[in-house]
């Protein structure tokens, strides 16, 4: 019985917590529709989440792509068709790594410091604060920090895409002697308009959610040192699962 | 005026507040007194809607304010200000930004208003030329100063204070308490104040009132509060040493 009674409880905390996760992100959108634009609020935020993000993508892509080009050169050779490795490294880059991997980065990079920004807030009642002078927190710490990630992710993977090619290129065609022809031209046959729309498709929903669940664990801080480390890592983790258990469903659908 | 009936809120599990009554008279500095844990900051952020009462209600100026949400409660907010524990000073702006964020956010005010108001209220609270520091950079005093000025500025008719002075050797808190009673008497504004500080609340309020096992147990008029003779109240008050106590041997 009390296993029962154990499991109804488990239960029924999650669905009241995806409850209060789906308010807030829909409370947020709908603040951000109200006066005054937080125009300024969002280009801040999109320097934070994008920009400050750049390197740390283009190192990524580039080692990715280059380890993509070896290993995509070695096994392609087996069947006599370096030609089109090309194509290999850039589908595997618009479709899959792109998009996962620099949500993954953006996650670890600033959905982590978003946390942490918002939970030291709850904790020192900045948000009390902000709450008191009549200033909506969701309208003027969170929405903004959603659109930017809605908007910084994709440009980022957009780049991360660009810089992975270029770093299969390198590999592939300056080390290991692939026609750089015909690497250029196997990527043009090979990639259709429907693998970019879906590469852009799942960079923007992985921006919503690193945003989203980094912002929501931030803003639920327990009152505590150890309650902003345990939402930190909370946010880190359940963003990075939810990337991966999205990109299945939606590469499933998208096919 | 501010009036609380009924007011019950359990967190956690454990009932913190158990039956609120109190009126809070318009224009007076009313200070609340109670051991720690008893619940005097939760009262406090029951009156500005911070927090939602289980049972009770919330009336501010004729308003039950308890089940009001967004806009309209935005709107009973707008004639509150409250000073904070740790001051709540956004860490990332400066002081002057402090200062400033509620005139720009709220009042959307730009350029040379900004600028007379906020340093207008850093000249009366003391911070003078402090504008560009960083919270960070300063002292408990000068964060609750800093904290004061982001108050005052929007000239509100009701200002909470919780535990103004927590953290702050005697001399700053002395200093801080005179600011407030200067800042009220000056502006007229409704003050509620939550305090540890005693004797020194019973010289700075026009009224106390004091919480007990998350109730009212007592309001008076602060000196007739110190002629209370229930012995629970004497011997509370009588900690800050303004009653001594009756029987105590002084130490050898």
């Amino acid at each position: 019985m009390t296993m029962v009674v154990h499991i109804g409880r488990t239960a029924l905390d999650m669905i009241q917590e995806m409850g209060r996760m789906l308010i807030f992100v829909l409370s947020s959108f709908a603040w951000l529709l109200r006066p005054p634009a937080r125009l300024y609020q969002i280009l801040k935020q999109l320097h934070f989440i994008g920009y400050k993000s750049t390197f740390v993508v283009v190192l990524t892509a580039a080692f990715t792509g280059m380890v993509l080009g070896l290993q995509g050169y070695y096994t392609l050779r087996k069947f006599g068709s370096e030609a089109v490795l090309g194509s290999a490294v850039a589908l595997s880059m618009i479709r899959e790594l792109g998009p996962v991997l620099a949500a993954l980065m953006v996650t670890a990079r600033a959905g982590s410091a978003m946390t942490a920004e918002i939970g030291i807030m709850r904790i020192t009642e900045q948000i009390d604060a902000m709450d008191t002078m009549a200033i909506n927190p969701l309208q003027y710490l969170i929405a903004p920090k959603l659109v930017a990630g809605l908007i910084g992710v994709p440009l980022l993977v957009a780049i991360f895409d660009v810089v992975g090619i270029y770093g299969g290129y390198v590999v592939g065609v300056d080390l290991l002697g692939v026609n750089p022809g015909s690497y250029w031209s196997s990527i043009e046959s090979a990639v259709e308009w429907k693998d970019v729309y879906g590469g852009i498709l799942k960079s923007i929903s992985f921006g919503l959610i690193v945003s989203w669940i980094c912002c929501y664990k931030g803003f639920y801080t327990k009152q505590s040192a150890e309650g902003l480390g345990t939402a930190t890592t909370e946010a880190v983790v359940l963003s990075s699962v939810l990337i991966l258990v999205w990109d299945y469903f939606l590469t499933s659908v998208l096919l | 005026m501010i009036k609380l009936v009924g007011v019950e809120k359990t967190l956690g599990g454990q009932p913190v507040l158990r039956g609120i009554d109190l009126e809070i008279p318009k224009g007076k500095l009313t200070a609340i007194i109670g051991r720690s844990g008893e619940g005097k900051s939760v009262l406090l952020k029951h009156m500005i809607g911070l927090l939602q009462p289980d049972r009770g209600e919330v009336w501010v100026d004729g308003i039950e304010i308890s089940r009001l949400k967004g806009r309209e409660l935005n709107e009973v907010r707008k004639r509150f200000a409250m000073l904070f524990q740790g001051a709540a000073l956004f860490d990332s702006l400066t002081v002057f930004e402090n200062v400033a964020f509620p005139l720009r956010e709220k009042l959307r005010l730009k350029g040379p208003d900004v600028t007379r108001r906020v340093e207008e209220k850093l000249e009366q609270v003391g911070l003078a030329g402090m504008g560009h520091k960083f919270p960070a950079e300063l002292s408990g005093g000068m964060k609750k100063r800093a904290g004061l000025a982001r108050a005052l500025v929007m000239e509100p008719e009701i200002i909470l204070f919780d535990e103004p002075t927590t953290g702050l050797d005697p001399l700053m808190a002395k200093t801080i308490h005179d600011l407030i009673v200067a800042m009220q008497q000056k502006f007229g504004f409704t003050a509620v104040m939550v305090s540890h500080e005693i004797p020194e609340v019973f010289g700075i309020s026009d009224w106390v009132a004091m919480l007990k096992d998350g109730k009212i147990v007592a309001m008076a008029l602060s000196p007739d509060f110190q002629r209370i003779a229930d012995p629970e109240i004497r011997e509370f008050i009588s900690v800050g040493g303004t009653v001594p106590l009756i029987g105590a041997a002084p130490r050898s």
